[in-house]
């Protein structure tokens, strides 16, 4: 038993231990957390295969970035979570039918597999990446050299994605106050004042300076 | 009446001390035998053992370093914003005030902490600790010189920024965990923060990755030593020019600025704020877990400004490749960068009053992003076109 082996049985062990706790566990908070432990120890496999960028980018993405708003979603939901749950024996059956059928798939295609003689050889054909390559290097030219054109079209579906789901939202709000920071910054001293000498004992209105209020409009004093 | 009750057994001389001794001599002695045996065992016939005891020693050095370095990173820290604001700083505990991060630390190690009766007690707990020890286990790659990180791996980078967004679960969970409103808003407002910032630091890291060809923290150091500006002028011994915060300055000055947001630190403090938001998610802590969250932020403010070494500032590359410069080992050039940068931070704390929350997000959505964005375009234009750093 070597080190790396141990560490697969830990980072394994742990993950199936997290992925029942985020089905089980009663608080939906808990689940997510236990989600972002098996995306962790799921990185830590990914170490162990040697697909070290792959690792850190699962790390960056979904726990740095998705999990997080899976987390302020969850956190701010109001929602009583066991009453959710009351169903649960109820579609335990149905729940437990599909699994096995999957698992019985799974078995069936797991169980049936079978390499074939000069599988070996015809892997090292089909490689498209020198072996010397670097991981990094390696991804990056099949993802943006070979397979450049599958890449630019899987991002226009993700923007379409994103331009129909602001579209959808978007709503433009009248008599909301929003500073423009670059009108503030185009504004010069002439425009923003005026200087009066204004004759003692007298108001300024009287002396017939109209003062612009912030929504732009003249504000004449109550002394006119 | 005739006094029956027996005479005191314990008045007699017993041999029970003593025979406790031996036997607890005999299983010392007999401990240290297996010990002997095991650590003999492992040591010659494992392959495993020896490079692991190796790790574990280094990562121990550099902590321990790390942790005296931050204590007197801290009352810089202060001792310049006072020297800003003409005050005197802390100057009672030890000459000059240096012991006063030690005196900090005690003072909350021995407090009670506090846990609110509402919380989730083991998240409560879990938020400092995970803070800690996340900012910690970035500095695991971090190269202080030639060849001096405890794990000189290939993803250096992506390393240090994924633990780094990692950074903001120790915030939403102190803050959910603490089950009150303000903590919560609290983190809700950090993590919003630190996750848009991260962003444009992704962006400028790219940047001077295209120029690198590499994500290994040492070989990025390395190629601002071999190629550059001062190469091109043929002057190869101005190391200095080499660094890349001159040909990329407007993404030193992104890198900057962004890394402020990221650690919270002034004029980015919205999470804390100290004199308006009554510190944030942090409300509920008290004594030790506040230590830790304090802590992990400081570490985490050491490695945003090694991490600006590495990238910009060259690494523990001397200034001049100069005999009186070369002299002077790597690790001091790079503790003396590190504090040159951390300088800047706490200047920047002293003098820039605080961002409002809406002018926070705009300036890294609307400002940084597209200019990152845009400048990711044009140095690879650049790179492609006028065959530099090839």
């Amino acid at each position: 038993m070597t080190l790396v082996s141990l560490f697969f049985y830990l980072f394994s062990g742990i993950m199936i231990a997290s992925a029942v706790m985020v089905v089980s566990s009663r608080n939906p908070v808990h689940s997510v957390l236990f989600l972002i432990l098996a995306f962790v120890n799921a990185a830590g496999l990914f170490l162990l295969l040697g697909a070290e960028f792959l690792a850190m980018i699962l790390v960056v993405v979904y726990v740095g970035a998705v999990a997080v708003l899976f987390l302020f979603v969850v956190m701010m939901l109001d929602v009583d979570f066991s009453e959710l749950r009351q169903g649960f024996l109820q579609y335990l059956p149905l729940g437990a039918l599909i699994a096995g059928i999957f698992f019985v798939e799974l078995a069936l295609v797991v169980g049936t597999w079978q390499l074939a003689p000069d599988a070996l050889a015809m892997r090292k054909a089909a490689a498209a990446v020198p072996v010397e390559a670097m991981n990094a290097r390696a991804l990056g030219r099949v993802l943006y050299t070979e397979y450049v054109y599958f890449f630019q079209a899987a991002g226009l579906v993700l923007l379409v994605a994103m331009i129909g789901a602001i579209v959808l939202t978007l709503r433009e709000r009248t008599g909301v106050k929003r500073q423009d920071v670059a009108a503030q910054n185009a504004r010069t001293k002439a425009a923003a004042m005026t200087i009066v000498s204004v004759p003692p004992g007298q108001g300024v209105t009287n002396a017939g300076v109209k003062r612009a209020d912030a929504a732009g409009q003249d504000f004449v004093g109550q002394g006119s | 009446m005739v006094d029956i009750t027996p005479t005191n057994p314990r008045k007699r001389p017993s041999l029970a001390p003593l025979a406790l001794i031996g036997l607890g001599l005999l299983v010392l002695v007999a401990a240290a035998y297996a010990a002997f045996w095991v650590l003999r065992f492992l040591i010659v016939e494992t392959t495993w053992f020896v490079p692991l005891l190796l790790v574990v020693l280094k990562s121990l050095a550099l902590m321990v370093g790390l942790l005296i370095f931050i204590a007197f990173i801290l009352l810089a820290d202060r001792k310049i914003w006072a020297a800003v604001q003409l005050r005197r700083g802390p100057n009672v505990v030890g000459p000059l005030g240096l012991l006063q991060s030690f005196a900090d630390f005690l003072k909350f190690v021995l407090k009670e902490p506090v846990i609110p009766s509402g919380s989730d007690r083991f998240l409560f707990l879990l938020a400092p600790v995970l803070t800690c020890v996340l900012a910690l286990a970035a500095w695991a790659v971090v190269p202080v010189n030639a060849g001096w990180a405890v794990a000189d791996i290939n993803v250096g980078v992506l390393y240090i920024f994924a633990i780094s967004s990692l950074g903001v679960y120790g915030i939403i969970i102190g803050g959910w965990a603490s089950n009150s409103k303000y903590p919560f808003l609290g983190a809700l407002r950090s993590a919003a923060q630190m996750v848009s910032y991260e962003v444009s630091i992704g962006f400028v890291i790219i940047t001077v990755l295209m120029i690198v060809g590499s994500l290994n923290l040492t070989d990025i150091v390395l190629a601002q030593e071999k190629a550059g500006i001062a190469h091109m002028l043929g002057i190869p011994w101005f190391t200095m020019l080499n660094w890349f915060f001159i040909p990329l300055f407007p993404m030193f000055v992104i890198f900057f600025i962004s890394a402020l947001a990221e650690t919270n630190r002034p004029p980015f403090d919205l999470p804390e704020a100290e004199s308006e938001l009554v510190a944030g998610f942090m409300s509920e802590y008290s004594s030790t877990p506040y230590l830790l969250f304090m802590l992990g932020e400081y570490v985490a403010i050491m490695t945003m400004c090694a991490l600006t070494t590495i990238l910009f500032l060259g690494g523990w590359t001397p200034p001049l490749s100069l005999p009186p410069f070369t002299w002077v080992p790597g690790v001091i050039w790079f503790i003396v960068k590190v504090s040159a940068v951390f300088f800047m931070f706490a200047m920047v704390k002293a003098m820039v009053p605080r961002y409002r929350y809406d002018q926070l997000m705009r300036l890294g959505w609307k400002v940084f992003l597209p200019l990152s964005l845009a400048a990711v375009v044009i140095v690879a234009g650049a790179l492609q076109i006028t065959g530099w750093y090839r």
